[in-house]
């Protein structure tokens, strides 16, 4: 599947260090237990201990959501409907005085909304560019636990929209919103197969920040400086 | 990088007596500890987190090898060119041999402690390679020509004015009469130069906090963006792993990511924290044409089975150096290698053998705070001990040392006399120190008080005391 030939690594360096490893944990030979137990963990991945913030009605993993990420330095909007979501981020885009050309991938939520009806705004599609300002996405969960928003790459959400503009918007609907990351992981499972995922799955939880000068945190390093999460209430997307 | 170990002495004081280092380091306790401890009151699961996580690294490395051949298995087949490298100079050959067949002139680099390990940089320069690291901290190490003297936060010996000057001596090609007051503005002034190098870059290279058996993806966890970045915009991604890295599942690797953030920079979660699984896919509109990983043993295969294996479970959330007192007082140059702090005092001797590193762990008070705030409970003054004692049992330790170490034995194992020769001892330093309470200068230790004092005791031994408290004598 590379497009690329595997260079020769030197001869037998992988043979040497697994037999290193075997080696000092004192295995030799075939040990059709220890097979079983690695194969049975990887195929029904056992959960462990769940912190009890997320144990929770969904009304409370949502409220707990929304703060959290606020709580993160990120801008929450919460919308009613899917068809609210151009309105949304039109006027927190000019009220913060930004550009109203937004990259975007191909996610069909998102293409259908009718964001031509917004003055000011336009859409550059694909992924985004030296001079892309504002990057739109949306999120295939959102995990309560720490505000923590994840992103699949792919044409309907290039990775580079996430990290290349200074600011980055980010739709979720509060039905994918969710408690612990283990439940994100299973929506992930769920849409790539199961042990199958994106190129790059990313897990936000604000904007780029730093404390490398002297210890102080600066928000916006070399990721957004900003972000905005537009939560829509709605179960039932208008545009599908 | 050639060890400097063997100058921990003169490198601690020169530490001791620099004024810059000492304002740097001295937010540390109001900083990255504090931020750490109000994370951990948080979630009342931390505790009982940390032995789940302990758990499942021992679980992992009981079970190494299939791990690695099933990570190796699935990252193959989502696309990944997977690499293996007995030593760092192995490693350093299959990179820069990626590096040439790309034709690549610039290669940016998100933040890894093994590229330290291997002498990366320095190779790949020498190759004709322009490489750059793009973590801030690490970016700012770079300019300098030093090493990281953290293992999180690279640069933590700078302080702010050190920064701007280093900015206005390199970017010469911005208005010399910009401001550079704020943090914010330097920041700003990396990023534009920065992102340049991202959008010119040819190869990215990163390391991997961990990489995952069940999907065949190694994550990063980073705040600044800059690892997505080198990853998702040269034509080329390298991430380099040591062979120890590798952990089950997702569900597995939830837990460890619910420690480290907290243990080290007392955030709830890392800002960014991404699964990467294969090249681009063919209908990707952007991310890397290739993806390879380089995983590399150096040791560590050897260091499973040994009395030290439990090192292995590190997860680098320099937790233990931030608590730990020497550290505080000299900063992280002063161990003279890549690792410094508790975890550096282990993983040195074992990377780089006792001649050379064996006397780092002399280099503690034994206070045992590593351990209590370690993430995955390694029990580093223990390992810490073990080392001494191989230092000693390999002639290692120094003439003095040894000969002052055979006298106590020889009193030790004559109780009558070590009583005798404590007490009067004791009742000496306890008369000479009245009202005092602590000395900070005695005959015969002066090399020892010059840097620290010595409490007074008071006045008994503590066989005395314990006798005392048998009998059931007030004190
Ligand atoms: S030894 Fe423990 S505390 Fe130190 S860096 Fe490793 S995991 Fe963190």
């Amino acid at each position: 599947m590379s497009p690329i030939d595997k260079p020769a690594d030197r001869d037998g360096a992988r043979e040497a260090i697994l037999g290193k490893v075997r080696k000092s944990l004192g295995i030799d030979g075939q040990s059709g237990a220890r097979d079983a137990v690695v194969e049975r963990r990887i195929e029904r991945p056992v959960r462990h201990l769940t912190p009890a913030r997320v144990l929770k009605p969904k009304a409370d993993l949502e409220a707990l959501f929304a703060a959290t990420l606020a709580a993160q330095f990120s801008t929450v909007l919460p919308v009613a409907e899917f068809s609210d979501v151009p309105g949304a981020v039109a006027t927190y885009l000019r009220q913060t005085n930004l550009s109203g050309r937004l990259g975007i991938g191909s996610d069909p939520l998102l293409e259908a909304l009718a964001w031509n009806g917004e003055p000011g705004i336009t859409l550059v599609p694909g992924r985004a560019a030296a001079d892309t300002e504002v990057g739109v996405s949306r999120a295939i969960a959102g995990a309560a636990e720490t505000g923590t928003l994840f992103l699949a790459s792919g044409p309907e959400n290039p990775v580079t929209l996430t990290f290349m503009p200074a600011t980055h918007i980010v739709v979720i609907t509060s039905d994918d919103i969710v408690g612990p990351y283990e439940d994100a992981f299973n929506v992930v499972r769920k849409l790539y197969g199961p042990g199958l995922m994106p190129r790059t799955l990313n897990l936000v939880s604000g904007p780029s920040r730093t404390a490398d000068i002297g210890g102080k945190i600066v928000i916006g390093a070399h990721g957004p400086q900003r972000l905005a999460v537009v939560i829509v209430k709605s179960t039932a997307p208008a545009a599908t | 990088m050639i060890p400097q170990t063997p100058e921990f002495k003169a490198n601690a004081r020169a530490a001791l007596a620099d004024p810059q280092l000492q304002r740097a380091l001295s937010g540390l306790p109001t900083g990255l500890v504090a931020q750490r401890t109000s994370a951990k009151a948080r979630l009342p699961e931390f505790e009982a987190l940390r032995d789940v996580g302990r758990d499942v690294r021992n679980h992992a490395l009981a079970h190494l090898d299939l791990y690695l051949e099933t990570y190796e298995h699935n990252a193959t087949a989502a696309g990944a060119v997977v690499h293996w490298a007995e030593t760092g100079a192995e490693a350093r050959d299959i990179i820069s041999r990626i590096c040439t067949e790309a034709g690549a002139r610039i290669v940016t680099k998100g933040k890894s402690m093994i590229s330290e390990e291997i002498g990366l940089n320095a190779d790949l320069e020498r190759q004709g390679f322009e490489v750059v690291e793009t973590d801030l901290g690490e970016y700012l190490i770079q300019i300098r020509g030093e090493t990281p003297s953290h293992i999180i936060a690279p640069a933590i010996h700078l302080t702010q004015d050190q920064v701007e000057a280093d900015f206005r001596a390199l970017h010469t090609h911005l208005p010399a009469d910009r401001t550079l007051v704020e943090p914010a503005e330097l920041v700003a002034e990396a990023r534009g130069v920065l992102r340049q190098k991202f959008l010119s870059a040819d190869v990215g290279i990163t390391g991997a906090n961990f990489l995952i058996a069940e999907t065949g993806s190694s994550i990063i966890v980073t705040n600044e963006g800059n690892g997505d970045l080198t990853q998702s915009l040269a034509r080329i991604h390298i991430v380099i792993a040591s062979i120890d890295k590798v952990i089950p599942t997702l569900e597995d690797v939830t837990t460890l990511l619910r420690l480290l953030a907290r243990s080290a920079t007392g955030q709830e979660f890392t800002t960014y924290t991404t699964f990467s699984t294969g090249p681009r896919r063919p209908e990707d509109p952007d991310g890397p044409e290739e993806y390879h990983v380089v995983l590399l043993d150096n040791g560590r295969s050897e260091l499973l089975g040994s009395e030290f294996s439990e090192v292995l479970r590190c997860i680098r959330c320099g937790a233990c150096m931030n608590h730990c007192p020497v550290y505080n007082a000299v900063g992280g140059h002063a161990y003279g290698w890549v690792y410094p702090g508790p975890i550096g005092s282990v993983m040195t001797p074992a990377l780089i053998g006792v001649k050379a590193g064996g006397h780092l762990p002399n280099a503690s008070t034994f206070c045992g705070r590593c351990e209590s705030v370690c993430p995955m409970k390694i029990p580093l003054p223990k390992l810490m001990r073990h080392w001494r004692e191989a230092e000693f049992e390999q002639g290692l330790t120094p003439p003095r040392y040894r000969r002052g170490i055979a006298l106590w034995a020889w009193f030790a194992k004559r109780p009558r006399l070590y009583h005798l020769a404590a007490r009067f001892g004791i009742a000496a330093l306890s008369a000479a120190g009245r009202g005092k309470g602590r000395f900070s200068w005695l005959p015969f230790a002066s090399a020892w008080t010059r840097d620290r004092d010595l409490p007074a005791p008071q006045g008994r031994t503590f066989q005395q005391l314990w006798a005392e408290t048998q009998r059931g004598v007030p004190r």
